[in-house]
This record gives C-alpha cells, sequence and structure tokens, in this order.
C-alpha cells in the first residue's frame, strides 16, 4: 500500500507547530499503525531529517502511552482499540492520513505527537486509592465480594489511562477517566469508607486542572480503547451529589 | 575480591525469614525521615517498593522512563499471580508453592529465597484485596483460582486477562497516595544513566530529564533498582519497546555482580512473527493451554487448512510425549518441544514457525460462553492482530523470548555486592533459577517490594554509617561527567546506520545463537561477531537531533549500547555452563530423549560475573546451591 500521511510536527512545548506531508511506499497491512510510523523514522533519519516523536511502550493495547489522533478520531477508525492495536488493513491503496496529537488544553505538547498527561497523574492523588497502607490487610476471602460487583468494577477498572476520553470529548472533559477510577473503587466494599470523599476530592482536582465539564455528548465512550459505559459517568455524578449534600 | 556472602540465615527453612526478621536491625521510626532513599523502576516490585518505603517514613524519590508510573511493563502481565492460599482445598501449601518453584526452576535457584517467597505469597494476595484490587470472584463471593503451568494445583489469582495491570494499578494508587502525602517525589520521564558509588557503597543515581535534556545527580543514602528485564537485548520479545538493561548494566560497570545472564525465558504462546517491519511479539496468556490443545499436523508439509485434518493425522505433541502435564507442561520445556516439531518441517502457518493452539474441544466440552468468559480478550486480541477468528480456526503461536531469570545477583536481604544497592523484582535473580513458573513474576515483584525490601533495608541504614554526600563531591562530580561524555559520544559519531538497524541484527544473532538451543560452536561463532558489531556501532552510528530536546533515537542508541556489551556476557555465560537447565539448552548436554540435561555435581552453583573494565574478560564467581529440603532430581514432567 502507498499513504500519503500529513503528521503534526511540533519542535517543542515553546514552539508552534504545523502538518508537514509524508509519503509512505511499502505499507504492508499487517503492519500495526506504528509499526507504520517506524518505518517511516527510519526512512526520515536515513534522509537526515529528524524522526517523528510518538509515545508508545508496551504496543498491545494496555500500557496507555500511546495515543494519536487519526483523521481527527482518537485512536483511529477502529473501536475499542488503542493505536498500537490498530493495524493498516483498515486502511486503502491511496488513503490520506491526518495525525495529530490529543488535543487538549489540559495536554500541553510536549513534542510533535507526544503530549504531557500528568494532569490525569494528579487527579489519582487526589484520592483515587483505598487508604490502607503495606501490611496488616485481613484474609482476602475475609471480604467476600459478590461476582458481579467485582466484574463491574472491573469493567471501570479496565481505564489504561491514555486519555483519548479527554481528546475525544468536545469540552475536553476529563470526566469518563475520573468516573471510571471514582466507580472502581467504589463498586467494592474495601472502598466503601472512602466513597464520597473520594468522589468530592477527585472531582474537585479534575476541575482544578484545565479539563472542561461533561455535557454528555458521549465521545469519550466511542473513543474509550477499552470501550468504559458513560453509565459510570452518571454513578459519579450521583455519588459527588450525594456527598456534596452529606459532608 | 569480591566476596559473595548470601546471608541466609542459619535455622530450619521455614523458620529462616521470622528468625531474620527478628535478628535484623531497625531504623527507629522517628529517624526514618532523615533517610532518603532512590527508587528506580515504577513496576510491580518497585512500586510496591517505593509506597511501602514511604509509609514505613522514608523519603523516597521514584524514576521511571514512562510519562506516568502506571505504565511500567508489569502492566501487560495478563494470566496472574500465584499464592499458596489453598483456597481449593487441592492439597496445595508453601512448601508445595515452594517446592514447585525450586523445581521448575530446575534446581538453580537459592532455596531459602524461593521458600520465604512462597511464605509471602499469602500476604500479597491479602494486601491486593484491601486495596481494591478486583480479582475474579466465584458467585458466593469468594477468591476464584485457576491452574497455570508447572503446578498441578490452582493458585493463580486473576483479573480477567489483565491481572498485572490490575496489580500494578493496586501499587500505583498507593504510590500517588503517598506522592500527595509528600512522601514520594516522582520523576517520570526521567531515565537513570549511571550509578553513583562514593567510598564503596551506593549513594546516588545520574539521571537525563527525557523532556529537557538536562543530566543531574541525585544523592540518597540507599538506592533500590527495580528496572526490570533485559529481554529486549533480543530485540524482538514479549517486553515493552522502552523496557531496557541500562540502570543494570551500569550498575554492573560501577561493581555489582551480574548472575546468571544466559538463563532467560522463552514463552511458548506467543503470536509468531508476520514479516520484517515487527516492532515485538505479543504473547498469548499462558492460561490459554489450561484449555487450548497444542497439534502439528502428524506429516511434514502438510498444506491443508486445520479444520480439514483429521484427527488421526494431528499430533498432539505436548500430551504425547509429557502425559500426566501435557498442554500445562513449564514453559521451557513447551517451547523448545514446539521449536522441535517446527525444525522437524511441520510447523504452520507462513514460514513454518508456528503450532496450533486448539479450542475446538474445549468449545465443544463447555460451550462457546464459557470459552468466551475465561479468553474473550485474549482471542479479541488475537483476532485483531492476526485477522482470524480463533473461535473458528486454532490460535497459530510460537515461542518468543519473555523474560529473563538472570539479573544483578543479590543476597537474603535483596542487597547487592554494592552495598546499598538493593534490587527487586525481574531485575535481580534470586528466585526462579533457570526457568520461572508462571504466575510468579507477579508473586516475586510484590514479595520484593512490599514485604521484603522495606525491611531489609533498614537493616542496611541502621548498620552502615553513612557521611554525608554533597553534588559537588569528587565522585558525584566524575559520574556526572561520565554520563555527559557518553551522551556526546552517541551524538557525534556521525555515521550512517541507525540504532535500530543495529539492535535488529544483535537481535537476530542472540536468537540465532543463545536463544532455545545452544552450542559451544554457535556461541563461539556471536562471541566473535559481537564485538565486531559493537566496533561497527561505535564507529557507523547516526543519533539524529541533539542532546538538550527530548530525543527517543538518543534514548535509544544509550540502551542499544549496553545490550551490545551485555550480549557477550550472557553468550559468555552460556558457554561456559556446559549443561542445560530450564530455558538454558546446551546441544551438547541432552537425555536420550531430548530433554534438558544437568551437571549438579559442577553446575550447583550460581554463576556471577564481576565487571573486568573495558579490556579485560569478566571474572567469575560461584555461590555454590545447596538442596536441602527438595532433592536434587531430573525434572520430569511425563
Amino acid at each position: 500500500m502507498r499513504l500519503t500521511l500529513h503528521v503534526w510536527r511540533q519542535p517543542s512545548a515553546e514552539t508552534t507547530g504545523r502538518f508537514v506531508r509524508y509519503e509512505a511506499t511499502d505499507v504492508s497491512p499487517d503492519m500495526s499503525f506504528l509499526e507504520m510510523l517506524d518505518v517511516l523514522n527510519e526512512e526520515l533519519t536515513g534522509r537526515g531529517e529528524l524522526p517523528i516523536a510518538f509515545d508508545h511502550d508496551c504496543r498491545e493495547g494496555i500500557c496507555g502511552s500511546c495515543g494519536l489522533m487519526i483523521d481527527g478520531v482518537a485512536h483511529g477508525p477502529s473501536r475499542g482499540t488503542a493505536t498500537c492495536q490498530l493495524h493498516m488493513r483498515l486502511f486503502s491503496d491511496g488513503d490520506e492520513i491526518w495525525v495529530e496529537p490529543w488535543r487538549s488544553s489540559a495536554f500541553p505538547v510536549v513534542k510533535d505527537l507526544v503530549v504531557n498527561r500528568s494532569a490525569l497523574d494528579r487527579i489519582v492523588a487526589a484520592g483515587g486509592y483505598i487508604g490502607v497502607q503495606t501490611g496488616g490487610a485481613p484474609d482476602a476471602n475475609a471480604i467476600p465480594v459478590p461476582k458481579d460487583s467485582a466484574e463491574r468494577s472491573m469493567d471501570a477498572a479496565a481505564c489504561i489511562g491514555c486519555g483519548a476520553c479527554v481528546a475525544a470529548c468536545p469540552n475536553g472533559s476529563a470526566s469518563l477517566f475520573t468516573a471510571a477510577k471514582i466507580s472502581h473503587l467504589g463498586l467494592l466494599p474495601q472502598g466503601q469508607p472512602e466513597r464520597y470523599r473520594r468522589a468530592l476530592q477527585m472531582v474537585a482536582q479534575m476541575d482544578l486542572e484545565s479539563f472542561g465539564g461533561c455535557s454528555l455528548f458521549g465521545e469519550c465512550q466511542a473513543a474509550c480503547p477499552k470501550e468504559i459505559s458513560i453509565d459510570f459517568i452518571a454513578r459519579m455524578n450521583r455519588d459527588y451529589l450525594k456527598a456534596s449534600m452529606t459532608t | 575480591m569480591t566476596e559473595l556472602r548470601s546471608r541466609v540465615p542459619a535455622g530450619p527453612i521455614d523458620r529462616k525469614w521470622d528468625r531474620h526478621r527478628f535478628e535484623i536491625k531497625l531504623v527507629n521510626p522517628a529517624n526514618k525521615r532523615r533517610y532518603t532513599i532512590i527508587v528506580v523502576g515504577t513496576g510491580l516490585a518497585g512500586g510496591s517498593a517505593a509506597a511501602s518505603l514511604s509509609e514505613l517514613g522514608y523519603k523516597v524519590k521514584a524514576f521511571c522512563f514512562q510519562d506516568s508510573p502506571r505504565r511500567a511493563h508489569s502492566i501487560a502481565a495478563q494470566g496472574g499471580i500465584n499464592a499458596a492460599k489453598n483456597y481449593k482445598n487441592d492439597g496445595d501449601s508453601i512448601w508445595r508453592l515452594f517446592y514447585d518453584t525450586v523445581k521448575g526452576g530446575d534446581f538453580r535457584a537459592r532455596e531459602a529465597n524461593v521458600y520465604r517467597l512462597a511464605q509471602v505469597s499469602v500476604n500479597i494476595i491479602d494486601q491486593c484485596v484491601a486495596q481494591g484490587v478486583p480479582f475474579a470472584r466465584e458467585y458466593g463471593g469468594l477468591l476464584d483460582n485457576r491452574s497455570f503451568g508447572g503446578a498441578q494445583v490452582s493458585r493463580t489469582f486473576y483479573a480477567r486477562g489483565q491481572t498485572g495491570q490490575q496489580l500494578l494499578l493496586g501499587c500505583y494508587q498507593a504510590m500517588e497516595k503517598e506522592i500527595a502525602r509528600g512522601g514520594i517525589a516522582m520523576y517520570p520521564r526521567t531515565e537513570m544513566l549511571d550509578l553513583i558509588v562514593v567510598d564503596g557503597r551506593a549513594r546516588g543515581i545520574v539521571t537525563r530529564d527525557m523532556v529537557t535534556g538536562k543530566i543531574e545527580p541525585h544523592l540518597a543514602d540507599a538506592v533500590v533498582l527495580a528496572t526490570g528485564g533485559y529481554g529486549n537485548v533480543f530485540y524482538l520479545s514479549t517486553n515493552a519497546k522502552g523496557s531496557n538493561a541500562t540502570a543494570i548494566w551500569r550498575a554492573y560497570k560501577r561493581g555489582a555482580l551480574f548472575a546468571n545472564p544466559c538463563f532467560t525465558q522463552i514463552h511458548p504462546t506467543c503470536i509468531p512473527v508476520s514479516g520484517d517491519y515487527q516492532s515485538k511479539l505479543t504473547l498469548m496468556s499462558e492460561s490459554l493451554r489450561n484449555d487450548g490443545r497444542v497439534w502439528v499436523p502428524k506429516k511434514a508439509g502438510d498444506q491443508r487448512a486445520p479444520n480439514d485434518i483429521a484427527e488421526s493425522d494431528r499430533d498432539y505433541f505436548l500430551e504425547r510425549k509429557y502425559p500426566s502435564f501435557g498442554n500445562l507442561s513449564p514453559r521451557d520445556i513447551a517451547s523448545r518441544a514446539a521449536k522441535e516439531v517446527c525444525d522437524d518441517g511441520r510447523g504452520v502457518g507462513p514460514g513454518g514457525y508456528g503450532v496450533f493452539l486448539d479450542f475446538r474441544d474445549a468449545i465443544k466440552r463447555l460451550g462457546r460462553q464459557a470459552i468466551e468468559e475465561r479468553y474473550g480478550n485474549l482471542f479479541e486480541m488475537y483476532q485483531r492482530i492476526t485477522d482470524e477468528n480463533p473461535y473458528e480456526v486454532p490460535m497459530r503461536i510460537y515461542p518468543a523470548v519473555h523474560y529473563t531469570m538472570g539479573g544483578l545477583w543479590v543476597d537474603y536481604n535483596l542487597m547487592s555486592t554494592i552495598p546499598g544497592l538493593h534490587v527487586a523484582g525481574e531485575a535481580n535473580f534470586s528466585d526462579h533459577g533457570a526457568n520461572r513458573l508462571g504466575a510468579s513474576a507477579l508473586m516475586q515483584g510484590l514479595a520484593d517490594g512490599y514485604f521484603i525490601v522495606p525491611l531489609t533495608i533498614g537493616d542496611y541504614l541502621a548498620t552502615a554509617s553513612l557521611v554525608t554526600v554533597r553534588s559537588d563531591h569528587p565522585d558525584v562530580v566524575a559520574t556526572v561527567k561520565a554520563v555527559e561524555d557518553g551522551t556526546r559520544r552517541l551524538l557525534s559519531i556521525g555515521g550512517k546506520r541507525t540504532s535500530q538497524a543495529f539492535h535488529r541484527e544483535l537481535g537476530k544473532l542472540m536468537w540465532e545463537h543463545c536463544g532455545m538451543a545452544r552450542s559451544a560452536e554457535g556461541l563461539q561463532t556471536a562471541l566473535s561477531r559481537i564485538p565486531e558489531l559493537r566496533d561497527e556501532f561505535w564507529h557507523d552510528l547516526h543519533v539524529p537531533g541533539s542532546g538538550a530536546e527530548l530525543n527517543q533515537s538518543l534514548e535509544h542508541a544509550g540502551r542499544v549500547a549496553d545490550f551490545m556489551e551485555l550480549a557477550e556476557l550472557m553468550c559468555l555465560d552460556a558457554l561456559h555452563r556446559e549443561e542445560s537447565c530450564g530455558g538454558h539448552f546446551r546441544l551438547e548436554h541432552q537425555t536420550p530423549d531430548g530433554e534438558a540435561l544437568r551437571h549438579d555435581d559442577q553446575f550447583a552453583y550460581v554463576a556471577a560475573w564481576q565487571y573486568g573494565g573495558a579490556q579485560s574478560a569478566p571474572v567469575l564467581h560461584k555461590e555454590p546451591l545447596a538442596f536441602e529440603n527438595v532433592a536434587l532430581s531430573q525434572r520430569s514432567y511425563k
């Protein structure tokens, strides 16, 4: 396959960026999208140009490092897929593809396609944990967890923290990310003691960062590589409301 | 001369850890905040160590090269974590987990460490549940278990196919809790490029900020390396692209001994290579072997579609060769058996390097829904990569490099030969011998980080008299300068080839000669080619860009430079070990029916290598291994 790429190039956070056009020749349909970029980068380096910087690590859709806007869609055209798992067989010979970094004022561009997502870590630091210390935990089977709760909790816990939900949201909201963590812990008996405090603190931190508000567009759910449901946002809002009225 | 003192406490094996915990020195709670501890790496071992040390009151500085500590490669572990809970009432015990691990490691691990690992395994599960790890449950609300390779009991706890992710998020959340409290200072996108040793003790690290390029020293009272394994020396492996050996290799060059470097694990169930552009290999959890049956056609060159091949024309080679363990044979054995049938011309798929993993019978027996519940996400991942539906067509799998049992040598306190330098998780050598059993890596990482290092590091701090070291100390200045010079050197070669190209060539060489089957001849070939390749690297490397910016080519080049040196040590170790054991299979040493043949009379020891300088060969030290509780025997899974 032959493809034409328009890739966002930006030398650093302080400089302005622009799209640069590249021809990718000899693309195999079995390649992943990132492997296609690897091959292009080898070519660029060979020609004495600077390769395109992009975040990636596990390349199996679980570490959450990678994330590109591909033709305006977070992680590209395939549902429930991180960029690293996107295969070129989904594209056709002669396609023109636009590749951009996550777009959100809360995720400043570091270089080219690399962005700074540390705001997500700060949301977790605000209360996205169960406050137990190492040691002293009761026997694991002392806390029975109904299978349905465990499964539902796991649905939320599957979040890989890639930030696609933010990038896809017209408001740049981090509600799906925050709701997933609040729900993961709030659905388990172990998470009850801090449930409402957690919701208040995490939502407050989310508001402190430069994320927008949620107006239930639902783009986040469509872009999420783990297909996390926006039902969790409703759950977060319920917990937050209850917490606001009772504390 | 460096002396290897394992510091294994005296007494019966089941009392050693208790006794040690009582005998080691403690740091007074009020004094802990006076100590700074550096933790490099935020996977299961590093994340759990950083959080636990901070909870105890130490000042912790944690480093990772990813943009967030949540992304370390532990996250990709799929199948599960072992613990001797015996919740299934099927005969499990601490002793059995200990026994299985020593035997599974082909009698090349230190008994006392393994016993302790089995002991604390039960606390790990308690800890993780308390943290909110959503392990799989039964309808009654209690924890579910599954079986895994190398064991005849069901002792593996899991969270769908994302156990590593959930355990790591537990560590990460504990870390964030401590970051918020001010106990941990977190340095993401920061790479350790050297170890600072002052008066023979580890006193800090030199790092490069991967965004600004700033190189600077960080000083501390003790350093913990939890930087994972070195499987990426093979270029293609199941490791993340960023996984590297730089931290442990630089520590080795500063005097830490490197133990059993040739012990690498090849995982039997990975998706086969599809082309030259391939950047990594994807593992399919070993848990698939619970219900999938491994086979190849009986006849070489059988080109029929798998579903057209009659039962009588199929060779279920694991079930045939190992009737009692069958498809659940340990990883090294299953991998080698797959290689054998492919070398025999009976491999399947493009290139002939693949075997089938077939769920037809399991689907017939349990129904598609049950299989979907157990392996749904794995099947989906497979289909995404290969464009084939494993519910209808058998999966194709082939072994790939997955884990390295070797690593920096540590004593019972997990301290290396450099006082103050502790090593945890895959980065050390200690618990898995020559082969690691499935679901034991997560167990070891968390055992080291939650329960062992936080305690043993206190013993070091309480007994060492540490002088204050400032950043203008000549040893600190010299180490920083060495890193600056190294970075400049990589950027100034001005050659033509990229570090990727060199890495691929090194990987091919290693896979061919130091992979699943090794011979003296092949290892000699590699040993003569590696120095040449290294020379070419230092003369013909091209690194674009500068050092004062985010430069992924520079990062990679530095890692490849270290792999180039480590590869040679691996081959040297593999050549010296004139026996076969676990993942180390020497063609010259096999039983008449092709199984690994150990030579316990000569090789029941840990081979710990000491850096000899740029011009001299490394020096071999031996830590003899005594097997007082598990009798040495030829492993048999028949």
